[in-house]
């Protein structure tokens, strides 16, 4: 019966659509993947030398380096535990054709939680956790309190993956509980409440006691237990398997009519970035992209400027525009063959990107505290915005065929496919251009010369609308079918 | 109305629809029949310009659908659900149609109560959005929305698959109703003989892609029909039997 599975789980990976890409993306993955490992085995590695250093000069509170790992330890599992919330989900989908089978159920339930064990999210902390305890023995900490330490890690890993067997979809639960860390993170940072410590002397008697790591074992078999018991009960259509029907919400937008026939379409696109989790999942990560500017006035890179003001109103522009027309990938044939122009359901696009990144400018505007320059270049990054990259990620959605499930998340933080070599190129007129066009100016006559260059670019686009327009127009009429076949794909 | 000359789709080298020449008058009700593969969902996508033809053409009102979108305003069209729009509520969906249609909220309000009885108090009226129908409601949706805007072509593929018996009764109606319409042209894909020799005035029989029978119904295309698919399948029974 394992070996049925094995066989099973073997296919479900060499088949899945991941595979399809051709070889240049699989290379790109594949450094991705090692690009993150890296980090995580030289956070492990270097984090000890690190802290010491830390310590040194002042920068961090505490005695030790293995002393201040165990204080940050507690946001390192609520950070394990919301990422596995938002995106570890339980393979169900899967093991509903094995239902009608002859297995037992026993055995599907072993196998699906077991499944969860060799997820990425329990084998990226081993990369961190093993040359971290590796170079604690090297500096001659004690051997079995560190393997004590080591275990009790690993026991809290695997509980949290059990406890998301049976979290998942508990929203009442976990977001106050997350919003509490989130809270405590932010008044130790100001100094008015420090959460860890009250959770370091936790950590730290796993390491004090050597008998200590059987509890956390313990409590993830406990919760092994129940993620079992639980799951074994959801093994029917209507409960586990069951869609969620939310009651649908009806909303007055008839105040947009005065947009005229692009109203229609916008009205549109406000229910599908309400109604649909992966789209406002885009949406807010979009205007999140606000504060992308305040990394640079921390690291004091303040000639970045204009790249951060080209982000912080352009957020939305970028993640939501760049997968135009994916959005509406799941009705595509009806939006080709219904009374609509190609042109007015472009337009409709346009005119909701321009209205979002209008809106991100006035959200910006605050950066003006940081001196009259950042006003002065998050007006010209809006205006280069609004008047060409709006037209140029247009234009690259034509080559993005990459059908979205709006109902999941599950690829909300990048699609590999939606990347490919013409979507790449365009990077150029959107970022390259900007930046060049601005230092081209800002050092050979003066910063307001720059801004000003920058700024004239994007009404030139402005202007010259139409004529982009009708060429954009025709790349979609000439890769319509390809886009029409590429969406009628599911994975 | 329409008009396909030398009109063919190849992938991969094999043809899977090729018709030299088929005319089809403004008014009529068209039952397209044929087994999986005969190439009836490749026509209407052809007619809806969703692929494109190898060679040939098609021509609707005198407009060359690959080549201009005026064909849109006057052809309406369910082929499967990628035409409907999950997250919409059916209502909303309607008024979506409807306003690419110059349709006001009034006409349309004014037709889904025309359409009650084929909803039978399900799809409209619940607070539920169109993906979380079932598959029977959703067309449901889908046909009523073809409807809107009094379209001069309508195109249904397999209208009648997935729906209840007492709903297929009332679908018969309103297809009838189309037919009987000298403005609308209709054409309807069935699996189901009885259906289509029904509801169509001309059945045109397709079988890997092309053309095979073309007439104008009378009371004995339905056994004529009967005859040849039997006639199909018997002829496969045999090659069963000698691989075995």
């Amino acid at each position: 019966m394992i070996k049925q599975f094995i066989s099973l789980e073997w296919k479900s990976f060499f088949r899945s659509a991941a595979f399809k890409q051709n070889i240049a993306i699989k290379i790109l993955m594949a450094l991705g993947a090692i690009y993150f490992l890296a980090i995580f085995i030289f956070l492990g590695v270097l984090s000890f030398e690190l802290i010491e250093k830390a310590l040194e000069k002042g920068l961090v509170s505490g005695t030790n380096p293995f002393q201040v790992v165990n204080k940050f330890l507690i946001y390192w599992f609520v950070v394990d535990l919301f990422f596995r919330y938002m995106i570890q989900k339980m393979p169900v989908a899967n093991i509903k054709p094995l239902l009608y089978l002859p297995f037992k159920k026993g055995e599907i339930v072993k196998y699906s939680i077991s499944k969860t064990i060799t997820s990425f999210f329990n084998i990226l902390p081993a990369f961190f956790f093993v040359p971290f305890s590796i170079i604690l023995l090297i500096k001659g900490y004690n051997v079995l309190a560190v393997m004590s330490w080591h275990l009790a890690m690993l026991g809290i890993t695997f509980s949290l993956n059990f406890l998301n067997v049976f979290l998942n979809n508990s929203n009442k639960v976990f977001y106050p509980v997350v919003g509490l860390v989130a809270v405590c993170g932010f008044a130790q940072y100001h100094g008015y409440f420090d959460l860890t410590i009250y959770t370091e002397p936790v950590f730290a008697f796993f390491y004090n006691n050597i008998w200590s790591f059987i509890i956390p074992i313990g409590a993830a078999v406990c919760l092994y237990q129940i993620a079992y018991k639980y799951f074994i009960k959801q093994l029917y259509l209507d409960l586990g398997f069951s869609k969620k029907v939310e009651d649908a919400k009806v909303e007055d937008l008839s105040f947009l009519d005065r947009f005229g026939k692009i109203s229609t379409y916008l009205k549109n696109d406000i229910k599908l970035i309400k109604r649909n989790k992966r789209a406002r999942t885009t949406f807010i990560m979009g205007f999140l992209f606000i504060f992308y500017g305040l990394y640079f006035v921390m690291i004091g890179q303040e000639g970045m400027m204009i790249f951060a003001a080209l982000f912080c109103t352009g957020g939305f522009l970028f993640s939501f525009g760049g997968l135009v027309p994916s959005w509406d990938s799941s009705y595509y044939k009806l939006m080709m063959a219904q009374n609509i122009p190609y042109r007015e359901f472009l337009l409709s696009k346009w005119w909701l990107m321009v209205i979002v990144t209008a809106v991100s400018t006035v959200l910006s505007l605050w950066y003006v505290y940081f001196g009259i320059e950042w006003l002065y270049a998050i007006l010209a990054g809006a205006v280069y915005n609004i008047g060409f990259n709006s037209s140029v990620v247009l234009l690259g959605g034509a080559f993005v065929k990459t059908p979205i499930d709006l109902m999941s998340n599950k690829k909300a933080f990048g699609d590999s496919k939606a990347f490919n070599a013409k979507t790449l190129l365009l990077i150029i007129p959107k970022m390259v251009l900007p930046v060049v066009i601005y230092y081209a100016f800002a050092l050979t006559i003066s910063d307001t010369a720059g801004f000003i260059a920058l700024a004239l670019t994007g009404v030139l686009g402005l202007l010259f609308r139409n004529l982009i327009f009708k060429w954009i127009e025709n790349i979609y009429k000439t890769e319509k079918y390809d886009t029409i076949a590429a969406y009628a794909q599911k994975d | 109305m329409i008009s396909i000359t030398n009109l063919s789709k190849v992938y991969n080298g094999v043809s899977v629809l090729h018709i030299e020449d088929l005319k089809i008058e403004k008014g009529q009700a068209i039952g397209l029949v044929g087994n999986n593969g005969a190439g009836k969902t490749t026509l209407f996508s052809l007619l809806l310009d969703l692929i494109q033809p190898t060679t040939g053409y098609i021509l609707s009102n005198d407009i060359k659908v690959s080549e201009s979108e005026d064909w849109k305003p006057f052809t309406s069209a369910f082929v499967d659900e990628s035409f409907l729009i999950g997250y919409l509520t059916p209502e909303e969906y309607f008024y979506f149609i409807g306003e690419l249609r110059g349709q006001n909220k009034a006409d349309i309000d004014a037709l889904i109560a025309s359409y009650s009885d084929f909803f039978n108090g399900e799809a409209v009226g619940q607070k539920k959005y169109l993906r979380d129908l079932s598959k029977g409601n959703q067309k449901k949706v889908g046909i009523v929305a073809a409807l809107i805007g009094n379209p001069e072509v309508v195109i249904l593929d397999e209208p009648f698959a997935n729906l209840d018996p007492s709903t297929q009764i009332r679908l018969k109606k309103i297809i009838k109703g189309l037919a009987e319409d000298a403005n609308t042209t209709v054409l309807i894909s069935s699996h189901d003989l009885q259906h289509v020799t029904e509801v169509a005035q001309r059945v045109v029989l397709l079988e890997k892609g092309k053309v095979v029978m073309d007439k104008v119904k009378t009371s004995g295309t339905f056994a004529e029909l009967e005859s040849y698919f039997k006639g199909i399948s018997e002829s496969h029974a045999p090659l069963l039997l000698e691989e075995e």
